[in-house]
């Protein structure tokens, strides 16, 4: 419908960027644009305005009207202050200070509790804990069964008082089996239960209260609308120690992420990006906003690769990415890599520039579409990758022949590693503070 | 039925009704203040900004053009046109005759399996034969969540085990219903995320078999979207659609604070009607939808108010 959250940030900066130097009107036209694209990706109302004004008075600085280049200023003030409001470093589960430690998992119906309590056991299980899964969940038919299900999937153990139809009560139970047998972690599953259905928020009251767990978790749909704030600020009360953002792995803009963060203050733990067990994250403010302003998820992006490449063509990459001497030779490499990790599509949400293009490729076209760049790559002469900018009409037909593509397609991947070139540079000024790059270096 | 979904929808329709009563109560000018205040109330209503934008302009210039006398002449001419985008959704169409199949389908969560559960009783109460099918052969437990509504309703279902092929379950269920004698076939079906193209693949395929096996006329694709979703549920809609033409929408959890404004965008445009909205989690807690009936309940006191 319109376009994506980052595109259209992109599109401010852009139109900033024209006019040279921030004026009030500017900034005010920026500011309007700001509050539809925060909107739109389902930020609270509340919040946005909260967030604008700070922005607006960020922004209306004098050391920003001297500034030359107005337009990255702005850009910082944005997304500094996003970085902010979502809580700065990125914060661990805690560990009880005895056995056994509990995670008690809350929220609404069909928000992922069950799932990410598996992909808890998993994770957790996987460090060297000794995990037991325990249902509270005695009203969804099927759900205590899910959770044997999933606790047998993940190998943890499985509890449950055959008989026993009160919360509270198998909750003790489950704490004293887990104690009397040793276990490291006991994860509590809930019912979902509405906000405002007062007897289902007093029965979580009362479990928290009887077993008095070491992390409150409430788990979080990543698609939630304005309702996120009620949600966070109903629940928070009860105990939230912290917040699990589900089903990332769609195309939800999660502006919920903002809502909640702002309502209860406390920190994102953990991310699901998918329904199986090993799809779970931990949540990086500063990832997050640079996926949010299209500067694409570099960060993982480049642990991904990393991961996959070797030692020395890793420092390689990293060199060119630091002095910015990434070329179109470069480019094709790291398409060339990235094909082995996986599905382009979703890849392409990590690049720079590219993530707009994620919603609207089927993995089949994006498979294509990376063929077709790596076509057009292939037709160029190595000068020409070197240096992009020698690449004249006449060349570009030349291009275009040779690969089976039209002029435009090239004129569009010369455009996009533009973009994608400006945006490395805009990066490496942020990043110096950035956690994740101090340990690519 | 209509004290019932008023009762459903009444904290959504008291919040939306309280913000624009309050918009109208302090202007009875058409005034930038007024428009501020009714945006306000569309977007926490989850309506969308551009959408919020398209509603405010249109009342502002009718109610320019009609001049309203009072406050509540203005607030009539603002259910009025609010309901007007929620009435312009297709009618449903009525089942045909024969085994019909309806094929349930949403993202993760949104209500599906509860949804068909309480369809089923519903039906059965209207003298239908109904019969289940649990395509829904991933997730943990799903097809034993449904053979528990279809207890409950004392209908009969059929399912295969964890992991099995979808498209063969409804292959197999379509024949039973068959050989049953059943008229209405309802399909379960996984959660999936939109973006998912070989889960929107899968989907696909599962239609395929269906519309071979029962006719085009016979089946239904019917979408489940959970009103605590934002503005998701556009790109959901959207794009399921592009896989899989939805013939209706089913709009769930409306018993919580969310208003589900959403639709607003989504009937402006593509025309498909909601069938029903659910409202709680118990076999009964799900009304048919009636754009005139749901949107005077969403605005119902703000015309007369009390
Ligand atoms: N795509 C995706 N689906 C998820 C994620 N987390 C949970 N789900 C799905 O969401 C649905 C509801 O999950 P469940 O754990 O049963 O929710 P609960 O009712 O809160 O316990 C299931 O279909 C899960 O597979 C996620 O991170 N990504
Ligand atoms: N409050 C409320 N909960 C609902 C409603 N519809 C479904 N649910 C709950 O939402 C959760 C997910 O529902 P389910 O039918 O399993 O979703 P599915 O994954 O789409 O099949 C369950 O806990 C249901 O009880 C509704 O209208 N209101
Ligand atoms: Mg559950
Ligand atoms: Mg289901």
């Amino acid at each position: 419908m319109l376009d994506s959250f980052t595109e259209k940030l992109g599109g401010i900066f852009r139109k900033l960027g024209g006019k040279g130097r921030i004026t009030e009107s500017n900034v005010q036209e920026a500011l309007r644009e700001l509050r539809f694209t925060l909107l739109d990706a389902d930020v609270n109302f509340e919040v946005v305005k909260k967030f604008i004004a700070n922005v607006k008075e960020a922004a209306m600085g004098e050391e920003v009207l001297k500034s030359l280049t107005p337009h990255q200023q702005f850009f910082k003030i944005v997304k500094d202050n996003l970085i902010d409001m979502l809580g700065g470093e990125h914060a661990a589960l805690a560990t009880g200070p005895k056995k056994p430690t509990v995670y008690l998992l809350c929220g609404l119906q069909g928000s992922g509790k069950t799932t990410t309590c598996g992909k808890l056991a998993g994770q957790q299980s996987k460090k060297g804990k000794r995990v037991l899964a325990t249902p509270l969940d005695i009203y969804r038919p099927a759900a205590i069964e899910q959770l044997r299900i999933v606790a047998g999937k993940t190998g943890v153990s499985f509890f449950f008082p055959e008989g026993d139809n009160d919360p509270v009560s198998i909750a003790r139970k489950a704490v004293s089996h887990a104690e009397d047998n040793n276990y490291d972690l006991l994860l509590l599953d809930t019912a979902g239960r509405l906000h405002v259905d007062e007897k289902m928020m007093e029965e979580v009251r009362a479990i928290i209260s009887a077993v008095n767990p070491t992390e409150v978790l409430l788990v979080v749909d990543g698609m939630t609308g304005q309702d996120a704030v009620n949600i966070a600020t109903s629940f928070d009360p009860v105990g939230v120690t912290g917040i699990v953002l589900t089903k990332m792995d769609g195309d939800t803009r999660g502006g919920a992420a903002l809502s909640v963060k702002y309502a209860t203050g406390k920190p994102i733990k953990l991310i699901g990006t998918g329904e199986k067990f090993d799809a779970l994250e931990s949540f990086h403010p500063d990832r997050f906003v640079s996926r949010i302003l299209d500067m694409g998820d570099m960060l993982s992006l480049i642990e991904k690769v990393e991961a996959n490449l070797d030692e020395e063509d890793a420092r390689k990459l990293e060199k060119k990415l630091m002095s910015n001497k990434f070329d179109l030779e470069d480019f094709r490499n790291q398409i060339k890599q990235v094909r082995k990790l996986g599905p382009i599509a979703n890849l392409l949400g990590m690049i720079p520039g590219f993530s707009g293009l994620k919603k609207h490729v089927s993995d089949d076209m994006a498979e294509q579409q990376v063929g077709r760049i790596e076509a057009i790559i292939c037709s160029m002469t190595p000068d020409e990758r070197k240096n992009p900018g020698v690449i004249n009409a006449s060349r570009k037909r030349r291009i275009s022949k040779g690969s089976g593509t039209t002029v435009q397609e090239v004129n569009q991947l010369l455009k996009q590693f533009d973009m994608m070139k400006k945006m490395i540079t805009q990066m490496q000024k942020g990043a110096m503070r950035q956690p994740g790059f101090g340990k690519f270096r | 039925m209509f004290d019932r979904l008023k009762k459903g929808l009444k904290k959504t329709s008291d919040s939306l009704r309280h913000k624009i009563s309050a918009a109208i109560g302090r202007a009875v000018k058409i005034d930038d203040e007024f428009c501020e205040r009714l945006e306000e109330a569309l977007l926490l209503s989850d309506v969308g900004a551009s959408t919020a934008a398209l509603i405010v302009d249109e009342i502002k210039s009718k109610a320019m053009e009609k001049r309203p006398a009072d406050a509540e002449a203005l607030n009539a001419l603002v259910v009025d046109i609010l309901a007007e985008i929620l009435e312009s959704g297709a009618a449903a169409e009525p089942l045909a005759p024969g085994l019909n199949v309806v094929m349930m389908m949403g993202v993760n969560g949104s209500g599906k399996t509860t949804t068909i559960g309480k369809l089923a009783m519903r039906y059965k109460a209207e003298g239908r034969k109904v019969m289940l099918a649990a395509c829904d052969t991933f997730r943990a437990a799903a097809s034993e969540q449904l053979e528990i509504w279809a207890k409950r309703s004392d209908v009969p279902i059929i399912r295969q085990r964890e992991g099995a092929d979808p498209s063969a379950v409804m292959y197999d269920a379509i024949q039973a219903a068959r050989a049953r004698g059943a008229d209405l076939l309802i399909a379960d079906t996984a959660g999936r995320l939109h973006t998912q193209s070989n889960l929107m693949r899968e989907l696909q395929k599962i239609q395929r078999v269906a519309v071979e096996k029962a006719g085009v006329e016979n089946f239904r694709a019917w979408l489940v979207l959970d009103s605590t979703i934002g503005r998701n549920s556009y790109n959901q809609v959207q794009q399921f659609g592009q896989a899989v033409p939805v013939d209706a929408l089913v709009l769930t959890k409306m018993d919580g604070t969310a208003r589900g404004g959403v639709v607003f965008s989504i009937l402006k445009e593509w025309r498909m009607p909601i069938m029903f909205v659910g409202v709680g989690e118990k076999m009964e807690d799900l009304l048919p939808f009636n754009a005139s009936e749901f949107s005077r309940a969403l605005l119902g006191d703000a015309v007369d108010p009390a």
